[in-house]
């Protein structure tokens, strides 16, 4: 299996712990990736809400570059999907948006280029099975709740590969790594995503109902395939808290960390020192 | 006369405008707004429809009526986080994120009275960043950001804690791209302006 990586601006920054563990737990899986060389941001959600044209110029011009090394694109941050996914149904979809692009770009993109995220090539392309068999050191008796957040799954005629009301890729990863994923109901509530910066209130609002509702079902932890996700539930947990009322610290790892434990890759790999809420409690177990 | 019946909104008499509005919105977001039946699912499913001042609902209704004015100044179409809740669930496949992107760019163009302007300078810090280095610097984004709103203060605690943890870099990794990017923004401003 080999892919045109596209990292995004935040696997070098605010999650660079995902982008890490991602490297890791793909060479460990025998998949390769190849970095779209020279890549730029695809425009994020500010992009869209600012200019239309722009929003699926730039992530079209990244999947050109791809398109000319010759493989499926594969990100990991939940935002860059939904942009690359959007632009090609856009492209794909309208004569005149091709020609609009094609105009800004100054070369023609008919929107072509397979995307996939990162849950997608884990559960589907390598497959539950093999990641179960992979595993080294099961996490027996972690309780996870799985959280996809928005992206992953809205809207689905752009960007499904998994149910948009109740994904279950990430449950069936989790539970292969020997954990036991919880049963909850706000899998796909919104976390306020791009206004963690701008309405930080209602950011700890809606992080702090996702909290206590894993909480109540009964995980020890929260994990996500999303840097913004992870951002708004990991650094503005104490905010929430202070905020919106008790709640016992909820360590939010990336999936991807939680699977490079569990083949035994060394925490240090998997940046798991970079998380706000420390989550070295719940693998106590799993190092013995 | 009953005073009371006349100043209650919710029975006052229906003032439309005319459907030059609605078909802005329309030809900008793709969607049929017109297709709205006011089933409310929308709203009901809206995660800041408890902090927003209008109900994405009541958002398609005053696009009918053709209410710019009011709907371009409201605070709600800014706090919508666009998790795209309501175009996933929409019984009439209304693109109702795609429609709050509308609103969003036709506010800014008609200079409207912005209901709430962090999110209109936080875009412009966002893309201002993407344009010079071609990807997002956190740490010149946020400080133009900061300078725009002249919020100097808030979240101040969160940059030690992410440079303690590696997590904001000092120094932006530009893209050898980012000069075409730099061309990119050119086009596709110059064609949101209607300039060939």
């Amino acid at each position: 299996m080999r892919y045109a990586f596209y990292p995004g601006c935040s696997m070098e920054a605010t999650a660079r712990d995902f982008g890490a563990s991602t490297r890791a737990v793909l060479a460990a899986l025998d998949v390769q990736i190849e970095e779209i060389p020279d890549w730029s941001c695809c425009g994020s959600t500010p992009a869209h809400r600012t200019n239309t044209a722009l929003a699926v110029a730039l992530p079209a011009f990244n999947l050109c570059k791809a398109r000319d090394m010759g493989a499926p694109v594969m990100t990991a941050c939940a935002a860059c999907y939904s942009r690359l996914r959007a632009a090609n149904h856009k492209l794909r979809s309208a004569a005149t948006e091709r020609e609009r692009v094609g105009r800004i770009l100054g070369a023609s993109y008919d929107g072509s280029v397979p995307v996939h995220h990162l849950l997608d090539v884990l559960a589907n392309h390598v497959g539950v099975e093999a990641i179960r068999r992979s595993v080294a050191r099961p996490l027996a008796g972690l309780r996870v709740a799985c959280y996809y957040g928005c992206l992953l799954s809205r809207p689905p005629e752009v960007v499904a590969f998994d149910d948009a009301e109740h994904p279950e890729c990430m449950d069936q990863i989790v539970a292969a790594l020997g954990a036991s994923p919880v049963d909850w109901p706000y899998k796909t509530e919104c976390c306020g995503a791009g206004l963690s910066i701008t309405n930080p209130d209602v950011v700890c609002r809606l992080s702090h109902r996702i909290l206590t509702m894993a909480r109540q079902a009964g995980a020890d932890c929260v994990t996500v395939a999303c840097p913004l996700c992870q951002l708004n539930l990991d650094m503005r947990q104490a905010d929430a808290v202070k905020r919106y009322g008790p709640l016992p610290a909820t360590p939010v790892p990336f999936v991807t960390q939680l699977i490079g434990l569990a083949l035994g890759l060394p925490p240090k790999e998997l940046a798991l020192g970079a998380l706000m809420v420390p989550a070295g409690k719940l693998f106590s177990g799993v190092r013995a | 006369m009953n005073e009371n019946r006349d100043s209650n909104p919710t029975v006052a008499p229906i003032v439309w405008r005319g459907p030059e509005f609605l078909r802005e919105v329309e030809a900008r977001s793709g969607a049929r707004v017109s297709a709205c039946l006011q089933c409310h699912k929308c709203s009901t499913g809206c995660p800041v429809a408890r902090e927003a001042d209008l109900y994405p609902s009541q958002m398609m209704r005053m696009i009918l009526l053709g209410q710019a004015e009011e709907l371009l100044a409201s605070s709600g179409i800014w706090l919508c986080a666009s998790c795209e809740a309501c175009t996933t669930r929409c019984p009439m496949a209304i693109d109702i994120a795609g429609v709050m992107d509308a609103l969003r760019i036709l506010a800014v163009e008609r200079k409207a009275q912005l209901g709430d302007a962090h999110g209109h300078h936080f875009n412009r810090a966002f893309l201002a960043s993407v344009r010079r280095h071609g990807r997002v610097f956190e740490m010149g984004m946020m400080t133009a950001y900061k300078l725009r709103t002249r919020d100097l203060f808030s979240d101040v605690d969160k940059a030690p804690k992410l440079l303690l943890k590696g997590k904001l870099p000092l120094v932006p990794k530009r893209s050898r791209s980012a000069r075409k990017v730099r061309e990119i923004f050119r086009r596709a401003d110059a064609d949101q302006e209607g300039k060939p």
